[in-house]
């Protein structure tokens, strides 16, 4: 994974990793993969294994963090030691705190809060393995899991970036593509809602690559937000499969 | 000032917003007045206070030397921390900075290192091993909304006055010798933050607007009108349509304020 290539995308348009300027990683979605939570989800993207548990809603604990009028999430983004090249501490690092906010308030649009006063839900994250655009990827694993959960949506949120390699504006960065490449814009969209609930950006673009990459960004949520809701309704099917065969027996 | 807004204040702020008017008299798109004094801190290498509106920030810039990052040899270090100090909100206690405080932080931050404001290559006292370390630390000194573009305002200005000890390499040690060198600056990124209420946009929002805001979006541009930082924050959305319209909106008043600064 430490390969760094010497152009990130040829004369041809073809990236270093062998993708056109608008295509996706390859992305594999699961739903309810840990039994102990309300609600789970999983997603390798490109090379991110990152796994989501949601528990709740339930009362909310600490009870000065309760609030009367609706329910909190709290969100924990954290990455694994070994989910990086040079081991990373497990403590807390100020890119982990701020990524957990940023993410916990693209999930909050999505959910009916006031349908559940005085409780919570706790959003766990942990990245496995990354390898660029952790955050987008654990968006869309976040919001099956709390779909998962059984709460009320509003609509899925789906996570997805775009940047500029050498000078062309391109999909879903890599890892290698988000280093060396000159700017990053992550986005995180409520595709039904055309709502933009998640937008950051680091390098430097013209105001014009900006709306370039934004777009594109929206256009490569819409791709896996069909995916994500397939992994959802894959889960359904599975159970009522299970359901079937013990009635039979 | 208390700390939480009543159902009755939410409401006006709203209805005035509906009829484009604020509650502070300001239309939509005006930018507070604002003050920037540099140098106010003898003992820092830089400093500079920021007045907008009744906020009011003080950012102060030591320099000290250090190691480089084993992945940047060549490239000095610039770290910057956020101090919300409980004197200055009835919100903020003591402690140690919460995610509200390491957001400001880090967006600051985002604003100076994409712009490439600091010429980070003329810190390296010997590549690899020695270079300067450049501290930005932003102290919060009363809150009155708009945090975010306060601190990074103060913090260029304080880049601005910075200067960087004299040395001289003596059987391997550094030694500081007297006299001051400017910080070289290559750019100065201005960063504007735009509040989505009611589903209008209005720019530098107040600490009352702040409590009612869907949404909230900074954006960071530079000398050259390009955008070098972008953070969404608070749990709304924004309509892609309102994205472009923020963009460019962000864009004018930072243009007017880079007049305005002289920058």
């Amino acid at each position: 994974m430490s390969e760094k290539p010497e152009k990130l995308i040829d004369k041809k348009g073809i990236r270093s990793d062998g993708r056109k300027a608008d295509e996706l990683r390859p992305l594999k979605l699961e739903v309810g993969v840990i039994p102990n939570a309300d609600g789970s989800a999983y997603i390798e993207h490109g090379k991110n294994k990152i796994l989501v548990g949601v528990y709740g809603p339930r009362e909310m604990h600490p009870k000065h963090l309760q609030q009367s009028d609706r329910m909190v999430i709290r969100c924990r983004y954290h990455m694994a030691p070994f989910s990086v090249q040079e081991r990373k501490s497990p403590a807390p690092s100020r890119r982990e705190v701020e990524l957990s906010k940023v993410i916990k308030e693209a999930l909050e649009p999505s959910v009916f809060m006031d349908l559940y006063p005085r409780s919570g839900i706790d959003v766990f994250i942990e990245v496995l393995q990354a390898d660029g655009g952790t955050r987008c990827a654990s968006i869309t694993a976040a919001s099956l899991a709390i779909a998962d959960a059984g709460l009320p949506l509003r609509d899925l949120v789906v996570g997805c970036a775009a940047g500029k390699i050498d000078d062309t504006v391109v999909l879903d960065l890599y890892d290698a593509e988000d280093k060396l490449g000159a700017a990053d814009v992550p986005v995180a969209l409520m595709p039904n809602l055309n709502a933009v609930t998640l937008l950051q950006m680091d390098g430097i673009l013209t105001p014009a690559e900006f709306d370039t990459a934004v777009n594109m960004a929206i256009e490569g949520c819409k791709k896996i937000y069909v995916m994500q809701k397939e992994a959802l309704r894959a889960k359904y099917m599975t159970a009522k499969e299970e359901l079937k065969e013990e009635v039979e027996e | 000032m208390s700390a939480t807004l009543t159902r009755v204040k939410q409401k006006q702020i709203g209805q005035l917003i509906d009829a484009g008017k604020r509650i502070d008299g300001r239309g939509l798109t005006d930018y507070r007045e604002f003050t920037i004094e540099e140098g106010l801190i003898e003992r820092a290498e830089g400093s500079a206070r920021i007045r907008l509106g009744k906020t009011e920030v003080l950012v102060g810039v030591k320099i000290e030397t250090g190691e480089p990052f084993p992945d940047t040899p060549n490239d000095g270090v610039l770290t910057v921390n956020t101090e919300l100090v409980p004197l200055a909100s009835p919100d903020f206690e003591a402690g140690p900075p919460d995610e509200k405080s390491i957001e400001i932080a880090r967006i600051v931050d985002r604003g100076i290192r994409e712009s490439k404001a600091v010429c980070s290559d003329k810190l390296v006292i010997e590549a690899g091993k020695k270079v300067f370390v450049v501290f930005v630390d932003v102290y919060v000194l009363n809150h009155d909304g708009n945090l975010i573009d306060a601190a990074a305002l103060a913090a260029v200005a304080a880049l601005t006055n910075t200067k960087m000890p004299n040395y001289e390499i003596k059987d391997g040690e550094v030694k500081t010798k007297t006299g001051y060198t400017p910080l070289p600056l290559n750019s100065r990124p201005i960063t504007v933050t735009i509040a989505k209420i009611n589903g209008k946009l209005l720019v530098d929002p107040g600490i009352e607007e702040e409590q009612v805001m869907e949404a909230r979006i900074s954006m960071a541009i530079n000398d050259d009108g390009n955008i070098c930082a972008v953070q969404k924050g608070c749990p709304g959305f924004f309509t892609p349509q309102e994205l472009l319209e923020a963009s460019k909106l962000a864009q004018e008043k930072a243009a007017e304020m880079r007049k305005k600064l002289d920058w």
